[in-house]
């Protein structure tokens, strides 16, 4: 990471009633590992506390865990509420239980990227590689 | 049994002849302990056979928790699914009953689960997702209509809402004239695993625990058939801790419960016979099994040594067993039905009184009807078309099972050694120590797929480059938010509003005393009072549950 610039920072968040974190968790503790600032809401938010936290905490990604099945209409909630905000510029991602025939769905709605089960490290940190234009440091 | 001496001596003689191998490849457990080439006589040499081992339904229940085992009554094929509406899900239990199953197993959407009404907008997307919806006891009625209760037994999925869902069991009993004591059933009622592996928890840790108490001294007393709590191990380890946390967490969470139920008088012997548990069953064949077998030596000292059970009912760790998700891919999925074949076996092998298979397209959505079939034809063809289970404990003796059953025992009692000096279980989960190391234990387990160290097939070993899965996958049903939404503004239409406001009074009062909560719930159940208004009540005097920091 250069020297004066701004740690990448994450709102990593479960959203619905989804109780299951194991995901959510292994991949906070990836990024922090690659030096970037996770903060992380904790179970059951809703759209709206998440567009809260993320402004609030002033973060570059929105990161989604979904396992329950929910991903489209809450990935379309969410992105509505956040174009309602002017806030469309925030890239979304998403992981989880995600099958194959949702993923193009997802990206055609403006979800930036979506990891579906056992996407590898590498995958994950090469989306914040490209986007962010840095190199992670290896977990 | 052949004099240790010549058997030392012929081990001597084969390390040398292994010693001129020139590459023995190195062999651990799970939990990371080294494994000799091959286990023999010597390696149990310190192994008593009736004090350790025994016999089948007898202290201390290493080979089985009865005597007969499944000489006298197979396990029981019990898989989990939901349904979206009271109306599809009753008759689906009418189907399964004319198949001559005679236990039900409910599972309820999230909003039940959590304590939420299917009006709340919180919670729009999940009604009758991944089970039946149940609002108040109009949706119970519908579930069971048509269905005797005393004829049945039914094990319901639901933890911080349990007493209500109980009530609501119970009063539709009394609707059908059956009373109580003829009522039986199984509640999950785990609270404590809620708060570390499965997230479905409402109210904090010690009002929690008051509750599941509750439901303990109201049914030892008046419900004596209903098994009280399922006490689990396995949601942790699909959340990622390892085998052996898997079972140190089981039995400290089933210890507080004890404690809980102890504390309030209820003589040991009148409660424990009705606490059951729910373990995992993953692929390794010999550790799994000495898990089984170690937890149910375990268990049954821990019932007789430290709470002084007679009753040798008291000591049975009578075990529910679902095949774990966690380890199969989204790669290549037909492969999970080896997977699932395997972890079921372990589990028949093992023992357990009921088995859930674990479907192939795990990965991707709940269960389609085909994958479904498949899973039960598994248990189905183990069951049928082998001898797995033609005699109690099959792997019994088998030095490698036996060295393992003793390790496996020491290293949980060293660790629950270790969590008690430290202050306990309770004090643990109240800091997120135990949910921290839960994680980290995940993250780990990641790690080593994601290097290759531990092989997955199809994912980082052998892998064929295949297109992503393009099978049939579930198809949620429509219509069910609709449907929840006009029954449930009926129910509040037709119902006695101002007998329900004095019910959740009532609900309150006893609430904030030390009274048994059972009564009120049932008594404002009977007057369809909802779920949510139910948990609100609570919810007031309880508080909510703020989750440790990660």
């Amino acid at each position: 990471m250069e020297a004066g610039k701004r740690k990448i920072r994450v709102l990593l968040a479960k959203p619905g009633l989804d109780g299951h974190d194991r995901g959510a968790k292994v991949v906070g503790m990836l990024l922090r590992n690659a030096g970037m600032e996770v903060v992380y809401t904790g179970l059951r938010q809703s759209i709206d506390q998440i567009v809260t936290a993320a402004v609030q905490e002033d973060v570059d990604v929105i990161a989604l865990s979904i396992l329950s099945g929910v991903h489209i209409s809450l990935c379309r909630k969410l992105l509505t509420k956040l174009e309602e905000n002017r806030m469309r510029e925030l890239p979304v991602i998403v992981g989880g239980v995600i099958p194959p025939k949702d993923i193009e769905a997802l990206k055609a709605m403006g979800v930036a990227e979506v990891f579906p089960v056992h996407s590898t490290f590498d995958q994950i940190l090469g989306f914040f590689k490209e986007r962010f234009d840095t190199v992670p440091a290896t977990p | 049994m052949e004099p240790m001496k010549e058997v030392a001596a012929a081990r001597n003689r084969w390390k040398e002849e292994l010693g001129r191998n020139k590459t023995v490849s190195r062999a651990a457990t799970s939990w990371g302990h080294e494994l000799d080439v091959v286990y023999g006589p010597d390696d149990l040499d310190h192994i008593d056979y009736v004090r350790d081992i025994g016999f089948p339904g007898m202290f201390p229940f290493t080979r089985g928790v009865h005597p007969s085992m499944y000489r006298g009554r197979l396990w029981t094929m019990r898989q989990y699914a939901g349904f979206g509406t009271p109306e599809e899900t009753n008759s689906h239990f009418k189907y399964l009953l004319e198949q001559g199953q005679m236990g039900l197993s409910v599972a309820f959407d999230l909003p039940t689960q959590i304590g939420y009404d299917s009006d709340d907008p919180l919670v729009e997307d999940e009604v009758g997702r991944v089970g039946v919806a149940v609002d108040s006891l109009r949706d119970m009625e519908l579930i069971f209509e048509g269905i005797p209760l005393g004829a049945i037994t039914t094990s319901f999925t639901i933890n911080p809402t349990a007493a209500i869902i109980l009530a609501m069991y119970l009063a539709v009993g009394e609707k059908q004239g059956v009373s109580p004591e003829r009522i039986g059933g199984t509640l999950q009622n785990d609270i404590l695993k809620e708060y570390m592996a499965r997230g479905t928890q409402i109210f904090p840790l010690r009002p929690s625990l008051r509750l599941t108490g509750d439901i303990v001294e109201y049914c030892t007393g008046l419900v004596p058939r209903m098994n009280t709590i399922s006490i689990c191990g396995y949601h942790m380890r699909e959340a990622g801790c390892g085998l052996v946390n898997e079972v140190v967490y089981c039995l400290l969470d089933a210890m507080v419960y004890v404690e809980e139920a102890l504390k309030r008088g209820i003589p040991i012997d009148r409660f424990a016979p009705r606490l059951s548990f729910l373990l995992g069953c993953g692929m390794n064949l010999f550790e799994e099994v000495a898990k089984f077998r170690a937890t149910r030596r375990l268990w049954s000292k821990i019932l007789k040594e430290r709470f002084g059970a007679k009753n040798s009912q008291s000591m049975k760790f009578r075990v529910f067993s679902g095949s774990l998700g966690s380890v199969f891919a989204a790669q290549e999925p037909l492969n999970n039905i080896v997977r699932g074949t395997l972890e079921t076996l372990v589990a028949v092998m093992a023992g357990c009184q009921s088995i859930h298979t674990t479907s192939f397209d795990e990965a991707y959505d709940l269960p389609t009807e085909q994958s479904v079939q498949i899973a039960l034809r598994t248990q189905q063809i183990i069951a049928y078309e082998t001898d797995a289970a033609s005699v109690a404990d099959p792997m019994g003796g088998s030095y490698f099972l036996e060295y393992l059953t003793g390790k496996i025992e020491k290293e949980v009692e060293r660790e629950m050694a270790r969590i008690e000096e430290k202050g306990g279980l309770l004090k643990a989960l109240e800091e997120g120590a135990i949910q921290r190391d839960i994680a980290r234990q995940a993250f780990e387990a990641e790690q080593k797929i994601q290097s290759g160290e531990k092989v997955l097939v199809g994912v980082n070993r052998f892998v064929s480059g295949q297109k992503p899965y393009e099978g049939v996958l579930h198809q949620a049903g429509g219509g069910v938010l609709e449907k929840q939404l006009t029954r449930l503004k009926q129910v509040k239409a037709q119902r006695n509003n101002d007998r329900v406001r004095r019910a959740l009074e009532a609900v309150r009062t006893a609430a904030c005393q030390e009274t048994n909560l059972m009564a009120p719930i049932l008594s404002a159940v009977r007057e369809y009072a909802t779920v949510g208004e139910i948990c609100a009540t609570l919810k007031g005097v309880f508080g909510q549950y703020r989750e440790v920091g990660f």
